[in-house]
């Protein structure tokens, strides 16, 4: 049975996008076979921070209005065989999606792959309602700060209204809470949300947690996700995450303020 | 704002729950008899109380009614009337002439009518329904509970608004808006296991917490009730 997931948070710029890269990454480095599609048409990112730009020829509008097949859509990915793009259009606008398109095109995915992530564009407008409503589960990456969480508990009535699931009555999507962007010295100081700020705010599961790290931007402009990064500590709590949505027991990383050891401190970072 | 506009009157809109005389005919004899056989039964409750005059039930529209006599009638009977509602058209000049404001849009309990000429009803509702949310009510989220009280197991978040005819009762933090009594009760109340609201209203008057902390209460066990026009917030117990 495949599964249908959205990556969303009604505010922009909390890392969506990284966040669907890295974990479709994640699911096909463990053998899933996996689909990530760019529901934000007219602003495609998806697949720069793939790495795959230059390979889009033909897009999902393009499936969408059945001017090319889903086959000739679909990007393979370079690294792994079992990672798939399907990228937006960059030329036209979200007055392109229909319930019944979107639900052919993911129809079709889901006879040959086990996991459709949808990247979410910002805001609740038809982009992002198109995004959600197939889902079967939803992952909310929210940054620690206010608006942010405001932004997120909006998206979770979203959800809980206007997705296919809700309207049919079924049973809910099942909803995972990924904390973006973590600074623990600056929650230390107080200036950011706590972990506990945030749960008791948005009361669903916590996925992961991702400390903010130079390497997330280093690794989008590359082409790479950054759970390709071994080394980073982003991409290693993206591994968790991974590993914890399939459903091992993995505690999180990353919470406390880095110590600086005594040559450190000498010598600075 | 300031106090240097003048602060002499006052408009402001507010909702009462008020009487209405439901009439069936304009026979002044009879509505007379029968209203005098009803209110003696419990003068002191009706005495000088402001009714309204439902026209909504009344059998022969092409009756003429003389709305001053009528009006003397109820005052005899220690009624104040003020105006008259579901009042046809063509008698709305009449209406006025008597110094009757024509109300409109009103909301009443219908309950099945007697065969009586005219009945008295109260338009509070004495049945209590409760509506009860086991789901956190979201930012954007709206929750009405109609003729009765609500009942909330889970968080009311910043941005959400969660709405009553009757009393407001929230399990968890309260961190949105609270409006109870929305259809004029003034006894209506809102409480909460933590008081963190942005907006509390009570009957038509309301309470923002702008003020840092915003209440006395804030973050504890609080319950919030009208008191001479103000919204009083108190911890509990």
């Amino acid at each position: 049975m495949s599964k249908v997931i959205v990556v969303t948070s009604g505010k922009g710029g909390v890392g969506k996008t990284t966040t669907s890269a890295s974990f479709a990454t994640g699911l096909a480095m463990r053998g899933y076979k996996t689909v990530v599609i760019d529901f934000d048409i007219g602003l495609r990112n998806l697949d720069l921070i793939m790495g795959c730009e230059r390979r889009v020829v033909y897009d999902f509008v393009n499936v969408i209005n059945q001017e090319a097949s889903l086959t000739q859509a679909v990007i393979r990915d370079k690294a792994y065989e079992n990672l798939h793009i399907l990228p937006a259009s960059q030329t036209r606008d979200k007055e392109s999606f229909t319930i019944k398109g979107v639900g052919q095109v993911i129809n079709e995915l889901k006879d040959s792959f086990e996991y459709i992530i949808c990247d979410s564009p910002a805001g609740i407008e038809k982009g992002a309602i198109m995004a959600l409503y197939f889902a079967d589960e939803a992952l909310l990456v929210t940054n620690p700060e206010v608006s942010s969480v405001r932004d997120s508990d909006r998206m979770l009535g979203i959800l809980h209204a206007k997705s296919k699931r809700a309207i049919d009555g079924i049973e809910p999507i099942k909803e995972h809470l990924i904390i973006n962007r973590y600074i623990p010295s600056r929650v230390e100081s107080g200036e950011m949300l706590s972990i506990k700020d945030i749960q008791d705010l948005l009361g669903i599961d916590l996925l992961g947690v991702i400390p903010e790290s130079e390497m997330v931007l280093q690794a989008s402009n590359a082409g790479v996700p950054v759970i390709r990064e071994e080394e980073s500590n982003s991409g290693q709590a993206y591994r968790d995450l991974v590993g914890r949505f399939l459903g091992e027991d993995i505690p999180l990383r990353f919470l406390e303020p880095e110590k600086k050891g005594l040559l450190k401190r000498l010598f600075g970072t | 704002m300031s106090k240097q506009h003048s602060t002499l009157v006052e408009l402001k809109g507010s909702a009462f729950t008020l009487p209405v005389i439901h009439l069936r005919t304009f026979d002044l004899v009879g509505i007379k008899t029968e209203l005098n056989e009803r209110l003696s039964q419990s003068v002191s409750f009706f005495a000088h109380a402001p009714v309204v005059i439902d026209l909504g039930e009344l059998k022969d529209t092409t009756l003429s009614c003389d709305f001053t006599k009528l009006k003397q009638l109820l005052r005899d009977v220690k009624l104040i009337p003020i105006g008259v509602y579901q009042c046809p058209e063509i008698l709305h000049p009449e209406a006025i002439k008597a110094e009757l404001a024509i109300l409109k849009n009103g909301v009443s309990n219908k309950k099945n009518g007697s065969n009586t000429k005219s009945t008295i009803k109260q338009t509070s509702t004495n049945k209590v329904q409760v509506k009860i949310i086991d789901k956190p009510v979201r930012s954007g989220q709206q929750i009405y509970a109609p003729n009765g009280d609500l009942v909330i197991l889970s968080p009311v978040n910043a941005g959400a608004e969660v709405i009553a005819d009757g009393n407001i009762y929230i399990y968890a933090p309260l961190r949105g808006r609270a409006l109870a009594g929305v259809m004029g009760d003034t006894t209506a109340r809102i409480f909460t296991l933590s008081m963190e609201a942005q907006l509390i209203s009570i009957a038509g008057h309301y309470r923002l917490f702008d003020e840092d902390p915003p209440v006395k209460v804030y973050t504890n066990s609080a319950q919030a009730y009208l008191e001479d026009k103000h919204i009083i917030v108190t911890q509990i117990p």
